[in-house]
């Protein structure tokens, strides 16, 4: 197995990310999230695609790799379930993103040039994740359970997330930052911060270990142009 | 036409035909008949409801695209129809019904959707032949919209005729990508064509003679051409077009007719076309009720944002949340 480096993992994050919020067209609660939903996959599927570009071909790297050469991280692979798990995935990821993003951002290398202009799109990304996340904990009974429900259930897969994966960032630091601010929502949203440590501490993602759902994403995503080998789209 | 034995309604209607007729734009606060409303309110409600329920059958290939450039193509496109269906309540929205209401019909089978979204994607050649031919055929159907005396209605339609044609464009381009590549995707191309044909000269709705509402709808300038006119306009279109993508189209019947100068084709299955209608096609009942699903299952949150938006209006801080239920 080759040495994943540096944008490979942000461009598998990305594109997993955003392949389970297109299994959301058609299933979405308001119309305008049919719209929501779809830009923020649009958003990531391009970040994935200018990473990709840095390593090699970009087909080849999302459709003929297997599970244990993926390199992102298990939280971006959960399944969308509710529509709180799917904001409360999208609160702890875009979060981490952005302020992964604006470090990046500070270099010189393409990395950092990309960081730069998905930076904006990522503020964006959390900006509707933290509108849905105050609206669901505030809004009624029902929708606080869930988010709370949500919250919980996804927290032990945030850990990995500062497992080190760009040389140079302080992940300490980054995940102090990153706690802060979900602490912040999650409180303004009368919801209560998950009380136990992520179990997820290791690289798992990172280094190529799944959960099981991950596989059955890539049989679905890889079927059809592995089913025709060589051919063009 | 209406009839009335009321003066005062038969002068208002006489001036409206002759606004109408002078081409001057019909806007939310003019006078109108109510026929001519109920009319538009049907025609745009059904008209968003299948941009609605045609996310579905391109949807269903989003997650198989097989490169990253066509699954950014389609996610796009996708969320465009969702845009479209946007633009088109809110345009029923300015003739005083709500978008709830549309939906609560379109739910319950009260008002329709285009017959073609009742067809399956059975493969991704599918995703190619919905662009070039179901975006071809409403592209024909809406671009005479854009000139509808309706104001909201046709200046919805001119953004969403931009759109449609990018749409007809790429879809176009992928089956011209599959024709020229591998025999399986070559045969792919053809079987989706031979498949989708049909249904879309049936996008066209019924023949002239079958058609009881068209005389009204053209006279009131919300229809510009009949259905016959606008399906012989697209089959003059596609065959030159079937002809450059290598492709042919399953109509043994088509000859060019020099002394009319179009293109002859064969008889449509109307039989078939009405049982669609009926909710008797391939997909109406899974169509529906995975709108239905959707609309269900989201209830919670659509509640969630309104207790929300309601108590961030309660304390008074206008800071409170704008709301899209």
């Amino acid at each position: 197995m080759t040495a994943p480096g540096v944008a490979l993992p942000l461009a598998d994050d990305a594109l997993i990310l955003s392949h389970r919020l297109a299994e959301w067209a058609g299933h979405a609660p308001v119309l305008e999230e049919e719209v929501a939903l779809a830009n923020l996959a649009l958003d990531l599927l391009g970040q994935a695609r200018a990473l990709y570009a840095m390593v090699g071909d970009e087909d080849a790297l999302a459709f003929l790799r297997n599970e244990r050469s993926f390199y992102n991280a298990q939280l971006t692979e959960q399944p969308n379930g509710d529509f709180a798990h799917t904001i409360a995935r999208q609160l702890y990821f875009s979060t981490y993103q952005e302020l992964l993003y604006g470090r990046l951002a500070t270099g010189t290398d393409d990395v950092a040039a990309l960081a730069a202009k998905a930076v904006s799109e990522t503020a964006y990304h959390r900006d509707h994740a933290v509108t849905w996340t105050l609206r669901l904990g505030d809004g009624t009974a029902v929708s606080h359970t869930r988010m709370q429900r949500a919250a919980d259930a996804l927290w032990r897969y945030t850990g990995e997330l500062f497992h080190p994966v760009v040389p140079g960032i302080d992940y300490a630091a980054l995940h102090a930052d990153w706690t802060a601010r979900v602490t912040a929502v999650l409180t303004e949203a009368t919801l209560t911060v998950p009380p136990f440590a992520p179990r997820r501490a290791g690289g798992l993602g990172r280094e190529g270990v799944h959960t099981e759902p991950f596989g059955r994403l890539l049989a679905e995503m890889q079927h059809l142009h592995r089913s025709h080998p060589g051919a063009s789209w | 036409m209406p009839v009335t034995d009321d003066p005062a309604t038969t002068a208002a209607l006489a001036r409206f035909e002759r606004a109408v007729a002078a081409e001057t734009r019909i806007e939310p606060r003019d006078e109108m008949p109510d026929a001519y409303r109920a009319t538009l309110v049907r025609q745009i409600a059904q008209h968003a409801h299948s941009e609605i329920i045609g996310m579905q059958p391109e949807a269903n290939w989003i997650t198989r695209a097989p490169s990253l450039r066509r699954k950014a193509i389609l996610i796009a496109k996708v969320q465009d129809e969702a845009g479209h269906g946007l633009y088109l309540y809110g345009a029923a929205e300015t003739l005083g019904v709500g978008r709830a209401e549309l939906l609560d019909k379109l739910h319950t089978g009260r008002q329709k959707y285009s017959s073609i979204f009742n067809y399956p994607t059975l493969t991704w050649a599918d995703v190619g032949a919905i662009g070039w031919l179901v975006d071809g055929a409403a592209i024909t159907n809406q671009v005479p919209l854009c000139r509808c005396s309706y104001g909201p209605y046709a200046r919805a339609m001119v953004r969403i005729c931009k759109e449609e044609s990018f749409h007809q464009r790429q879809g176009y381009e992928l089956l011209h990508t599959l024709a020229r590549g591998t025999a399986e995707q070559r045969a792919m191309a053809q079987d989706a064509v031979d498949r989708w044909w049909w249904p879309s000269l049936m996008m066209f709705g019924p023949p002239d003679g079958d058609s009881p509402r068209t005389e009204r709808s053209v006279a009131w300038r919300i229809k510009r051409h009949t259905n016959d006119e606008l399906r012989q306009r697209f089959v003059d279109i596609c065959v030159p077009q079937a002809a450059s993508l290598g492709l042919t189209l399953p109509d043994p019947a088509l000859r060019f007719d020099e002394a009319r100068g179009h293109w002859e084709f064969g008889a449509i299955d109307w039989d078939e076309f009405r049982a669609v209608l009926r909710g008797e096609g391939p997909c109406n009942e899974e169509r529906l009720a995975q709108r239905r699903r959707a609309h269900e299952e989201g209830a919670w949150v659509r509640e969630a944002a309104a207790a929300y938006a309601a108590k961030r209006g309660g304390r008074g801080g206008g800071e409170g949340e704008e709301v899209a239920a």
